[in-house]
């Protein structure tokens, strides 16, 4: 909507696999970098895990925060509160809190948090229960629990600039940072606050959770070639790479973004969230819930399948799925959208990758240039659509669609419009 | 058995590691809560690591009663 009523992103923030921040992350999209290498951990041998490669951060977010502040934290609030920190800064908001909460630019209690983790704090809840075994209760920390709680990332968040108006943790797994979005338009729409950060965040590449995905058969194997891992759409995919990291994004009412002179950045023009209730992991074949987020999206936004350019799939490079979300894509839009996957360079970010992604899909309008798909040298012949791989795509659209799905059934589409 | 001097100084690094706080802030007649800022969370650490350094317990119903880093020493002193 371009009455004054809709949402607009006036920041974003991220730290990923690929860089600190959102300009090395999209710089690392567009030269085709992969962010997937040996996971640096000694338990990968120790537990003798048949899958060594993850995508780990970039930066460290030690090396960003305060050394107090951070060992108060689970890596996941961790990686929240710094991705945070970039967005509250791109968004001109100002500086720290006042009395009330807030910043000049906008109330403590007109501002509020919707921002989620799909695992959340498991690094701590291992670290804790060591030290219970080894050395019993008095060495384990009061801090264990706000640590671990999956609405940690998003109360750390709340604390740094005093947000009252809420704070909101969706957990929907893998669709985890595009379900906060979704959340967050609509309590911008209801005009419930004037300003949300919302986002995502995961650290878990620990031993259970990597154990745990070998398990489900979810994770490739290709230790030999890790930045070649990543393969969405290709047939010589085997399976997706953990990643960790965060986004946020700085969603506003549109006349309260007007009105105190923010720069807009892109708008987040329609959402849709549907679930399947068809298996706990594995998605509706037929991609009817997948299909139904994508035409709500459209049909918020008030806009046509024809006008959406171009979709930044969940696509993860698992058999199944891949070639699942371009049926619902080619149901839900047609056969016009040209494709892209991130995952291909970033891994999976879990509860992180929704909204990291939507920045990407964002960029990509602003800046005119679908980022390419890594690793597409065989393209699955189940997929009938259009997919962007070899360098970036110029594209001229002014609408695209950020898809991220979740083990559960989740299925959160993200429309976002160029201004 | 350290003496007071040296329970200071070793409560200030115990401080300065779990609050962030410099050591040289860290003085006898500051309020853990009021002038230091330490919250209750911050204090059972500080009381777990002072057991470990001092080898004196302090049960959860004198920590309480700790207002001050003096107090603290005062308390290690006796108990150590």
């Amino acid at each position: 909507m371009s009455d004054g009523s809709g949402v607009v992103v006036t920041g974003f923030g991220a730290t990923t696999p690929l860089g600190g921040d959102v300009a090395s992350t999209w710089e690392g999209m567009l030269s085709g970098r992969s962010g997937v290498g040996t996971t640096k951990a000694e338990w990968t041998e120790r537990f003798d895990l048949p899958v060594h490669i993850s995508a780990q951060l970039a930066v460290e977010p030690t090396d960003v925060l305060a050394r107090v502040q951070a060992r108060r934290m689970d890596r996941c609030e961790q990686v929240a509160v710094v991705a945070a920190r970039e967005a509250w800064a791109h968004a001109g908001l100002g500086d720290a809190p006042n009395a009330e909460g807030g910043s000049p630019q906008v109330e403590g209690e007109r501002l509020a948090i919707v921002i989620g983790a799909g695992i959340g704090g498991a690094p701590t809840l291992l670290a804790q229960d060591d030290l219970l075994e080894e050395h019993g209760l008095r060495k384990v920390s009061p801090l264990t629990v706000p640590m671990l709680m999956p609405n940690g990332p998003a109360a750390m968040v709340s604390l740094e600039w005093g947000a009252k108006g809420g704070v909101h943790s969706p957990a929907s797994a893998c669709a985890t940072g595009a379900e906060a979005m979704v959340w967050a338009y609509r309590l911008l729409q209801a005009g419930e606050v004037d300003v949300i950060l919302a986002g995502g965040a995961e650290s878990c590449i620990v031993p259970i959770t990597v154990a745990g995905f070998v398990q489900a058969r979810t994770l490739s194997q290709r230790n030999d070639d890790p930045s070649k891992a990543s393969r969405p759409f290709d047939t010589g995919r085997d399976g997706f790479v953990l990643g960790e990291g965060a986004g946020v994004v700085v969603l506003e009412r549109e006349e309260f973004a007007k009105a105190r002179g923010a720069t807009i950045h892109g708008r987040l023009a329609g959402v849709g969230l549907t679930s399947d209730a068809y298996h706990i992991t594995g998605p509706d074949p037929e991609g009817v819930g997948q299909s139904r987020a994508m035409k709500a999206a459209v049909r918020t936004a008030g806009l046509e399948p024809a006008d959406v350019g171009h979709v930044n799939c969940h696509a993860t490079s698992t058999v199944a799925g891949d070639v699942g979300e371009t049926v619902a894509i080619r149901k839900a839009l047609g056969d016009h959208p040209v494709l892209t996957a991130p995952k291909s360079a970033l891994g999976h970010l879990v509860g992180g990758a929704g909204a990291v992604e939507g920045i990407i899909t964002m960029l990509s309008l602003s800046q005119g240039l679908i980022p390419a798909t890594l690793n597409l040298e065989n393209l699955d012949p189940g997929v009938e659509l259009d997919v962007v791989a070899g360098e970036p795509r110029p594209t001229e659209a002014t609408a695209a669609i950020n898809n991220s799905f979740g083990f559960g059934g989740h299925n959160a589409s993200l429309l976002f419009t160029k201004v | 058995m350290a003496d007071n001097a040296e329970i200071l100084s070793g409560l200030a690094e115990i401080v300065e590691e779990v609050a962030g706080i410099d050591t040289a802030e860290v003085t006898s007649e500051k309020s853990f809560v009021d002038d230091l800022d330490i919250d209750s969370l911050s204090m059972v650490e500080i009381a777990v690591q002072a057991e470990d350094k001092f080898g004196a317990k302090i049960p959860d119903d004198q920590l309480a009663e700790l207002k001050t880093v003096g107090d603290a020493v005062d308390f290690i002193s006796k108990h150590q």
